[in-house]
């Protein structure tokens, strides 16, 4: 895709959009609502016209394709089978479209089916089966035409917790499987960074940034990802000869070009560590336990440093001890932070993005 | 312990128990206003369909029986009056005719509206309900030059569908238009092109099939309509069943066949919604 642009009236969907997904690779797009990620998908598959901007697959320029013609397999967020249609029916609709023959196309739908692990599912309506079986009958659906391009519109929102987390890891091992190209497209965080090979997190119809999961969480390319992909804390700095000073603790720099001044340096939560102080004493570094929250394996401390809030992510076994009033000592690994220009907003906790 | 738990147990059960006799009562009141709604209204709807029953079964004197007008709706013909037999053939003929015109016409359009150009949904659904605004006299004095023109060309009473078809639209709209908002019709068209579907393929083989019991009712509602409307025919000179009835009941002294014939046609209709209500059912139980 390049310079693809979209615009709804005055608002701008999607902003000049350049995009290449290689071979067999996973791309996640990921970002708030409204950041053009759907919109991006609909266009690679033909459902919305492009404003100006160019697409192909393959080599072939297919911007003015219609939809019905580019050969894209497509699971929706909303449960999309046809509900007068069996399940194996479903599976096979493309197939039938293309005049393959009906022995052939039910071989092949049986063949997806088990594929999806719903091969005993097959002569049940869409009503009969869950949610989340609902969906892998999409993807096995959009599979069994063997489209060029993969499209995953949020398939998974609709879903509970633990089949979202199930399908989530079914749909990489499907993926990697079949090799197929695909566009995933999600606000889930969680979702993006573990099943895609590179994520690319939108924002007001342009990419921020597009690397791979971990790059994207240690290594955010602007501090609106750094931001977005998991939690930071603000904490005013000063950068000083490729480095920043933060309440005493010298940390690398992302971008070391960065000038020198005053800045609000982006630490991860789980970059801070506590420990036990019984003293009470001040220091740079010496606070109180506001709360703790318990996240199962970790468990997240909100510590009050004199009027600057700051979060730790804990191992639960670590935290246990702590409580709200207790007197803690942090300490920061010098992890490479990201900073931002202005320092005014400084020790306020950024709100985790879902 | 024991007595503790019966201490404590004894107020709640008294408690629980006193709501769940009210709710009995509450529960035997309303079923007894049911069924004296259901009873009156019954009635209301069923003396003069028995009294309808009753007068075609009469015999030639009074409080004797006979299937005489029963036999007639076969064979009646009378100075003037064309066979009954003929307009009972050409009104169900109509209503075959205007269902598959009013389904052509409607169910695609909706769905087209519906997928491409929703902004045209409100004018759709207006110019869909104008005819129930509009008095039939007055739909006849628009129609006459029309009809005076089609029977210039001695064309039968089957070109009535034209405006069967517009005196069924509000009724067949209101039908198609709730089994359409029934579906999320955006997702399975968008599902069903990105998997080759050409827009005919998505109408015909997505989207109406699960509009069935939608277009069942649109189908119902427009043969009843057809089955009986007797003012745009008798104003146009066509002989439908209604026209042909009345005119029998004007002209001859065998009123016993009239009642037959309204009688038939009603239980006529009445059959036909049970069974299109059963085949709607069975579809939905099975899909």
């Amino acid at each position: 895709m390049e310079g693809l642009s979209r615009h709804y009236g005055p608002v701008v969907a999607l902003d000049r959009l350049d995009l290449t997904l290689q071979p067999g690779e996973l791309i996640a797009l990921l970002g708030p609502s409204g950041c053009g990620k759907t919109t991006t998908l609909r266009l690679l598959a033909g459902l919305e016209d492009a404003d100006s901007g160019y697409i192909s697959v393959g080599g072939k320029d297919i911007t003015h394709v219609s939809a019905a013609k580019r050969d894209m397999g497509m699971v929706f967020q909303a449960y999309s089978l046809f509900p007068h249609m069996t399940v194996r029916q479903n599976v096979a609709f493309g197939l039938r479209l293309r005049r393959i023959d009906a022995a052939k196309r039910d071989r092949r739908a049986l063949e997806m089916l088990e594929l999806v692990g719903l091969s005993t599912q097959a002569d049940r309506y869409p009503h009969q089966i869950s949610g989340g079986q609902q969906q892998r009958v999409a993807l096995a659906r959009a599979l069994a035409i063997e489209p060029q391009v993969l499209l995953l519109d949020e398939p998974l929102s609709a879903l509970d917790a633990k089949v979202r987390a199930q399908l989530r890891d079914e749909i990489r091992r499907i993926q990697l499987e079949v090799g197929i190209t695909t566009l995933f497209v999600t606000h889930d965080q969680e979702e993006a960074l573990a099943i895609a090979d590179r994520v690319g997190v939108m924002r007001e119809g342009h990419l921020e940034q597009l690397a791979p999961p971990t790059e994207v969480y240690s290594r955010p390319a602007t501090p609106f990802v750094a931001e977005f992909v998991g939690l930071s804390n603000r904490l005013s700095g000063v950068v000083r000869g490729g480095t920043v000073e933060v309440r005493g603790c010298t940390l690398p720099l992302v971008d070391s070009d960065t000038p020198d001044g005053e800045v609000v340096a982006l630490v991860r939560p789980e970059a801070v560590s506590l420990a036990p102080d019984a003293s009470t004493e001040s220091g740079p570094l010496a606070g109180t336990v506001i709360a703790v929250t318990f996240l199962g394996a970790t468990s997240r401390v909100t510590v009050d440093l004199g009027g600057t809030s700051v979060l730790a992510q804990l191992p639960t076994s670590d935290a246990t001890a702590l409580t709200a009033g207790s007197r803690v000592t942090l300490t920061i690994r010098p992890d490479p932070v990201l900073v931002s220009g202005s320092s005014a907003a400084a020790g306020s906790l950024a709100e985790e993005e879902a | 312990m024991a007595a503790v738990t019966a201490l404590n147990e004894s107020p709640a059960a008294a408690s629980a128990g006193q709501p769940r006799g009210m709710q009995l009562r509450r529960r035997r009141r309303l079923n007894v206003f049911r069924y004296v709604v259901f009873t009156v209204f019954g009635l209301f709807f069923a003396l003069p369909l028995l009294a309808m029953l009753r007068f075609s079964l009469e015999g030639a004197k009074l409080g004797t029986w006979s299937l005489t007008a029963w036999r007639q709706i076969a064979s009646y013909q009378n100075t003037g009056i064309p066979p009954l037999i003929s307009s009972i053939e050409i009104t169900l003929e109509l209503a075959v005719i205007t269902c598959v015109v009013m389904l052509v016409l409607l169910v695609p359009t909706m769905i087209w509206i519906r997928l491409r150009v929703q902004w045209l949904a409100r004018t759709m659904e207006v110019l869909c309900l104008l005819p129930l605004t509009i008095p039939a006299i007055v739909l006849v004095v628009g129609l006459g030059p029309i009809y005076n023109r089609i029977q210039h060309y001695e064309l039968s009473a089957l070109m009535l569908f034209w405006v069967y078809v517009i005196l069924a639209l509000p009724y067949a709209y209101r039908a198609l238009a709730a089994g359409l908002s029934a579906i999320d019709v955006t997702t399975l068209s968008e599902a069903a092109r990105s998997l080759g579907a050409s827009w005919f393929t998505v109408i015909v083989r997505v989207i109406a099939p699960n509009m069935r019991q939608a277009i069942l009712n649109a189908l119902l509602l427009t043969a009843a309509l057809v089955l009986g409307e007797f003012t745009i025919a008798y104003l146009l000179l066509y002989n439908n069943l209604q026209e042909e009835l009345y005119s029998i009941s004007r002209n001859t002294p065998n009123a016993g066949v009239v009642y037959s014939t309204s009688f038939a046609a009603l239980l006529f209709a009445f059959v036909l919604l049970l069974i299109l209500s059963y085949a709607g059912r069975r579809r939905r139980g099975r899909g």
